[in-house]
């Protein structure tokens, strides 16, 4: 059991109009939630680490919750979705494999019935670093319009005791999604890809 | 509307400790982004009346669209700043005609009051470059403890023909400021400097 010292928090929203094509009669909107934590495994190796996941669940769920506030207030709008995780220079890769577990438990409780695994990321990385967080559909990782990515990243964070954690969400396609494949009116609901 | 707008972004920050320590009550600050069209992109145009007209109206809107980030009243806003990152086809006067003349008005009917003048920065660059805002109180520029700035990008814009402008607006200074000079409680409001 580990207290999660979160340093920061930042919310990220982006309503996208067009790119260069038709303006969207309704606006694409992605939202990313960063939270910085103290990473209690900074420094030297530790070889339990897993019951750190449980403590981060209620940072999850707060985080969820500001996702769906920042696109509209209301799960049901919600389609696409992403997770990631940039480990400061005292910690390693595997610190970043936490968030996996509570990350995605905590977007499927408020989403509801998400079927499809939550497509992410991590990498180790000073203050600064990009992170591009994968987007994929909640219900079908298979369908292409919601193929997506949101870039994120804090000037001052992570130092190298620290954990910055993302969540992504979005409420559509790609603003001109059109190289077919599978689309979100085709999907099946059943194993979480098509 | 004279801006043509192909996305627009907020960032929402909460610093609740720093080095350890807690802040209380957290700092917070917010940018409201919007990425234009440059209608003067590649040419030289002596006269840039249009521009600023957008700047009127994006003083307007992202001045709001920061506020409602920040969820206070506009009035309990405490600091502000502004900038523009000006894409590889446009000059630096672009950035200019947008953020002096005339956002300032708008600015300041949305947040109540405004001595001070709005501290501004402004660049030419390519996607994903940096801006950094600078921060100053709104009602007197010597507060000390609110010379500050924020950092936003956003990784695709400005492309070559289009303009970032941002406004930042905060609930308080530094998070634990303590280099003396004027305080926000010694205001006299006077002349916009003390």
């Amino acid at each position: 059991m580990h207290d999660v010292l979160v340093r920061k928090r930042v919310v990220i929203a982006e309503e996208i109009f067009h790119e260069g094509g038709p303006v969207a009669t309704k606006p694409l909107r992605r939202a990313a939630a960063l939270a910085v934590i103290h990473n209690p495994f900074a420094g030297k190796y530790v070889p339990e680490i897993a019951g750190f996941m449980d403590d981060l669940n209620p940072l999850g769920l707060e985080m969820a919750k500001f996702l769906i506030a920042a696109l509209g207030g209301v799960a049901k709008l919600i389609e696409g979705y992403g997770k990631g995780a940039i480990v400061g220079t005292a910690g390693e890769l595997e610190h970043g494999a936490l968030w996996h577990v509570p990350g995605g438990y905590a977007m499927r409780e408020i989403l509801g019935n998400a079927k499809a695994i939550v497509a992410s990321t991590k990498k180790v990385g000073g203050p600064g670093t990009r992170l591009d967080v994968p987007i994929t559909h909640i219900n079908a990782s298979y369908v292409r319009s919601h193929f997506d990515a949101m870039e994120v990243g804090i000037a001052d964070a992570p130092k190298s005791d620290e954990i910055l954690l993302a969540l992504v969400m979005t409420t559509g396609a790609r603003v001109h999604a059109r190289v077919g494949g599978l689309k979100a009116s085709e999907i099946k609901g059943e194993d979480g890809l098509r | 509307m004279k801006a043509k707008i192909r996305k627009i972004l907020t960032f929402v920050e909460e610093t609740r400790t720093e080095m350890g320590k807690v802040v209380n009550p957290p700092t917070r600050r917010a940018a409201a982004a919007a990425v234009i069209e440059n209608p003067f992109a590649g040419r030289y145009v002596e006269d840039l009346a249009e521009l600023m007209e957008i700047g009127e109206e994006l003083g307007a809107l992202l001045t709001e669209r920061a506020v409602a980030a920040l969820g206070i009243p506009g009035a309990s806003a405490e600091s502000y700043g502004k900038a523009a990152a000006v894409g590889e086809n446009g000059e630096l006067e672009h950035a200019a005609a947008i953020l002096h003349p005339k956002p300032g008005t708008p600015v300041r009917k949305a947040l109540g009051k405004g001595a001070a003048l709005i501290p501004s920065s402004k660049k030419r660059g390519g996607p994903g470059v940096a801006l950094d805002i600078p921060l100053g109180h709104k009602d007197a520029a010597f507060v000390r403890s609110h010379f500050d700035g924020m950092e936003i990008r956003v990784n695709d814009a400005p492309r070559a023909n289009e303009i970032l402008v941002a406004i930042a607006v905060t609930d308080s200074g530094r998070p634990l400021a303590r280099v003396g000079g004027l305080t926000k409680d010694q205001i006299k409001g006077e002349d916009g400097l003390r």
